[in-house]
């Protein structure tokens, strides 16, 4: 058999796992890498959602040798503490989590609105983010949170508006 | 009121912002977790100057990590990333019991404040021997001590590092420091982000989940079809296909390892077994009616005059019967726990429990270990809201661990968790109230049926490995707890009868869920309220305002009421349409009658034909005593507003006669993003009030709110949760 190879975060790696393995398991355990969780096995929740090319899907039951050609982004892919991502960035400055279980999908689903629909109204943002469940009920910070990236990566001086908080007093 | 390992337990976490802080210099009973222990119990000075804090409460994603560093670091004086925490490590940290409840965490963060203070002092003390002077005059900086005349004076100065880095303090806790002033603190009080949400936003390993030992295996369970089912048979021969999958069996316990995840979770699918199954289960239909039957025990929770006599001469009596579902947690990644035999025979188990000493000793029990054999350490799991699974993965994985010979990482399937983990328990709330001639309350009856809300494991048969391994069934409820929290109410009500009925065995496996009892008791007590203003021809706000005499109380409800413009018509919204009807209802709780005051106006929209209820916005005011952290306590109420939302409109545990039948999202469907309302808080902020937690309180009053909404836009009264639309196209029939 052939050996696979798939992009992921931009690095070519040849994979051991058999082509039926869905990439879920081909990421976590033989990658290494935290950010896809399980959370269903079903296709259901959103929580183990990377980016195949531009566009977020749930990778728990996604064949990998089913991407050998697309390029895999996860959340380590998007940015790093010293290089973060907009989304990243917007998490957390409008700290859109509570156990941060679901954050995975939500930043990866967030990322590919972004990129097809700008300024997405909030309509726009919440039909996005439908498939994606968070049980703690999140939900209102992480709809700001698609704001903030959405003005962080497309407007110039929006940094202006982006560390207030933490400030003593606030209420 | 304390949470001893030996006592009963709420199910919900320890709010972010349910911090305590006393006065400064108030001196009261050390708290029993305190009693008997040393400051190296609790914290630690490493040679870098940073410290170490043990603590046996732990993170269940509310931000509690964060909460516990800003309290150490302004109570020593040190910069917040300087503290790390050792969270819930049985061979490190001291026994807090159970990480649960809002009532715990007055005495959780009392010990903190107290443990820090105490070795902010000692350490002074040999500042002030080292730079030759009194404490009173130094001042500490980031862990650089000086005197405060001359702060800066190279030659006068000491850092803790320097004077007790990487030894011991041998000194007892004596809780005899005084803590600082609010004026004092620079992190309570402020809205700190979290510290543990940037690892989980750039992927590195967080949860438990990301646990990878070396020549770890993965694990899966394979559970019976049903609880009570028995294994006639097991055949585990297409097992060879999986090259080193193995399955273990002990009695009816079964799970397999294999050295992949997917191969695993294959090999859980290729054991062919034969169970034996009985119908045990009640009718659905019927399930409320059962409750009763079960009932064994009847406890009169709070007598007032004499209800019955003052019902029987009301002007006009109501009456109404509500009903709970079992509900489950839910959490949105299925448990997990990775164990380890160690060479010496011992066990070590990474895990998510809310208590790593209390399960310790049912993993204890279960593995025929001396409890000083066993060592639990928590990590993360995803947010729990009371029992999920996490305490039993952890007897499953150490189970197939000492099978296995390996490290073992097992996680519960989707279906693992909704079948298996302890739900919520389905309750019944009879509620009569009666009116005099002015449209006054004059006597109020209550009756509730409920199985114990407390079931957390300590012994080897309260875990589902345990009852499997045995063959035999979980026990009866030891105790008693949390059916009657919020039954009674805060109105005055001359006559007032409330009566709560055990009921001992509850027909599916039940425990801990946020607020226990206190959902179900709300939404009765606070739709019973809004017929009777109805009945009285009284707006609703008005009703609840001429029965309440605590001006904390009135002040939620008015603040709720003014928030949302309850004297002005319901605007129409932006989608109008035909056979669309809007309306709105307010409720109200002091919860646990004990705790934080909260108010919720909800706006619904109901749509008559397919019975889909919106809710639109949501207006909470909420009184918590003295706010630590505004931006966690808003957090916590908009989690609690959404949750409390998603179990009032949708959420519902079905069964047939042998199985439970909700096993994924489709089956139990949670709120999404197209369907969460928009929510506004009013804090009301009291400095000299004691806190009280955040994290449960305004769960409480989402679904009579929203009942209340309902009968507004549509003179129709759902009594039952969830109010899904065949019940709504219901309740609209039967109206007409």
């Amino acid at each position: 058999m052939a050996a696979l190879f798939i992009t992921v975060n931009g690095v070519r790696r040849e994979i051991t796992s058999p082509p039926e393995t869905p990439l879920l398991f081909v990421l976590r355990d033989e990658l290494g890498l935290s950010g896809p969780r399980f959370g269903c096995g079903l296709d259901q929740c959103g929580a183990c959602a990377v980016l195949r090319g531009a566009e977020a899907v749930a990778s728990c039951r996604l064949p990998v040798g089913e991407v050998a050609d697309a390029q895999i982004t996860t959340l380590e892919g998007l940015g790093t503490p010293d290089e973060p991502h907009p989304v990243q960035r917007a998490f957390l400055e409008e700290q859109a989590a509570q156990c941060g279980y679901c954050s995975n999908g939500m930043m990866i689903a967030t990322a590919a609105l972004l990129w097809r629909t700008p300024h997405p109204t909030d309509a726009q943002a919440r039909m996005a983010l439908d498939d994606h469940l968070c049980r703690c009920g999140s939900h209102p910070r992480i709809l700001r949170a698609v704001q903030r990236a959405a003005a962080l990566m497309w407007d110039a001086d929006s940094d202006a508006d982006s560390d207030q908080r933490g400030q003593k007093g606030d209420a | 009121m304390s949470d001893q390992p030996n006592s009963p337990h709420s199910g919900a976490p320890a709010g972010a912002a349910g911090i305590h802080a006393e006065t400064a210099g108030q001196l009261s009973p050390l708290p029993d977790t305190l009693l008997n222990s040393t400051l190296d119990d609790w914290l630690a000075i490493g040679p870098d100057g940073d410290i170490t804090v043990f603590s046996g409460k732990v993170e269940l994603g509310t931000g509690v990590r964060t909460a516990l560093c800003q309290v150490v670091a302004d109570e020593l004086d040190v910069a917040l990333d300087r503290i790390h925490v050792v969270m819930g490590d049985t061979a490190r940290s001291p026994d807090e019991g159970m990480t649960v409840g809002s009532q715990t965490v007055a005495t959780y963060w009392r010990a903190a404040r107290l443990v820090a203070a105490e070795a902010r002092q000692a350490l002074l003390a040999l500042a002030a021997a080292r730079l030759g002077a009194a404490p009173a005059v130094l001042v500490v900086r980031d862990g650089v001590v000086s005197r405060r005349d001359e702060p800066d004076d190279p030659q006068r100065r000491v850092t803790y590092a320097e004077l007790l880095g990487g030894k011991r303090f041998d000194a007892p806790v004596t809780g005899r420091a005084p803590t600082k002033s609010a004026a004092d603190y620079r992190l309570i009080g402020a809205s700190s982000g979290r510290l543990d949400l940037a690892n989980k936003f750039y992927g590195a390993p967080s949860f438990v989940h990301d646990l990878r030992l070396p020549g770890m295996l993965h694990g899966r369970v394979v559970r019976p079809p049903s609880t009570g089912a028995t294994l006639r048979a097991l055949d585990d021969s297409g097992l060879a296909a999986i090259p080193g999958a193995r399955a273990v069996r002990l009695g009816d316990f079964v799970g397999v390892v294999a050295e992949r995840e997917e191969q695993a979770i294959r090999a859980a699918t290729l054991l062919r077994l034969t169970w034996d199954e009985s119908a045990a289960l009640p009718a659905q239909e019927t399930l409320h009616e059962s409750l009763r039957d079960l009932a064994t025990r009847d406890e009169v929770r709070q007598e007032r005059g004499d209800a019955a006599q003052a019902l029987a001469g009301a002007t006009r009596v109501i009456s109404g019967r509500y009903l709970q579902p079992y509900q489950a947690h839910a959490s949105l990644g299925p448990s997990c726990a990775v164990a380890r035999m160690e060479d010496d025979g011992s066990m070590t188990v990474w895990c998510s429990t809310q208590g790593v000493f209390p399960l310790r000793g049912a993993l204890a029990d279960l593995l025929e270990l001396p409890t000083e054999r066993v060592r639990l350490i928590f990590m993360e799991g995803a947010g729990c809201y009371g029992q999920n699974g996490s305490d039993d993965v952890a007897a499953d994985a150490a189970l197939l661990a000492r099978a296995a010979g390996k490290p073992v990482r097992v996680q519960w399937s989707r279906a693992d968790e909704f079948a298996w983990e302890p739900k919520s328990p389905a309750m019944l709330m009879e509620a009569r109230g009666g009116l005099d001639e002015h449209g006054q309350i004059v006597g109020w009856e209550y009756q509730v049926w409920s199985p114990s809300h407390a079931n957390r494991p300590r012994r080897a048969l309260q875990l589902i490995a345990g009852q499997l391994v045995a063959g035999q069934a979980a026990p009866l409820s030891a105790f008693f707890y949390g059916g009657a929290r919020n039954a009674p109410t805060e109105y005055a009500v001359p006559n007032t009868r409330v009566t709560m009925h055990w009921v001992a065995r509850s027909p599916l496996r039940a425990s801990s869920m946020r607020t226990l009892g206190g959902t179900a008791n709300t939404f009765a007590n606070e739709s019973l309220m809004d017929e009777l203003a109805l009945t009285a021809e009284a707006d609703p706000v008005a009703f609840r305002l001429r029965h309440l005499t605590d001006e904390r109380a009135r002040a939620v409800v008015e603040a709720a009421a003014q928030q949302a413009r309850w004297d002005e018509p319901l605007a129409a919204g932006d989608d109008p349409a035909p056979g669309l009807m809007t309306g709105r209802g307010i409720a109200f709780a002091r919860y646990e009658n004990t705790e934080a005051y909260v108010a919720a106006v909800a706006e619904v929209a109901v749509d008559a034909a397919s019975g889909v209820v919106r809710v639109r916005r949501v207006v909470v005011a909420h009184d918590c005593g003295l706010i630590v952290n505004p931006d966690g306590v808003r957090n916590q109420i908009e989690g609690n507003v959404i949750q409390a939302t998603s179990r009032a409109l949708k959420e519902e545990v079905r069964f047939d006669a042998t199985r439970i039948t909700s096993l994924d999202w489709e089956t139990y469907p949670i709120l999404k993003f197209s369907e969460v309302p928009e929510i506004e808080t009013v804090l009301i902020n009291r400095p000299d009030v004691t806190p009280v937690g955040a994290g449960e309180p305004a769960t409480v009053v989402m679904a009579p709110a929203i009942a209340n909404a309902i009968a507004n836009a549509t003179g129709a009264r759902l009594r039952q949760i969830p109010f899904t639309p065949a019940r709504v196209r219901q309740a609209l029939a039967e109206k007409r």
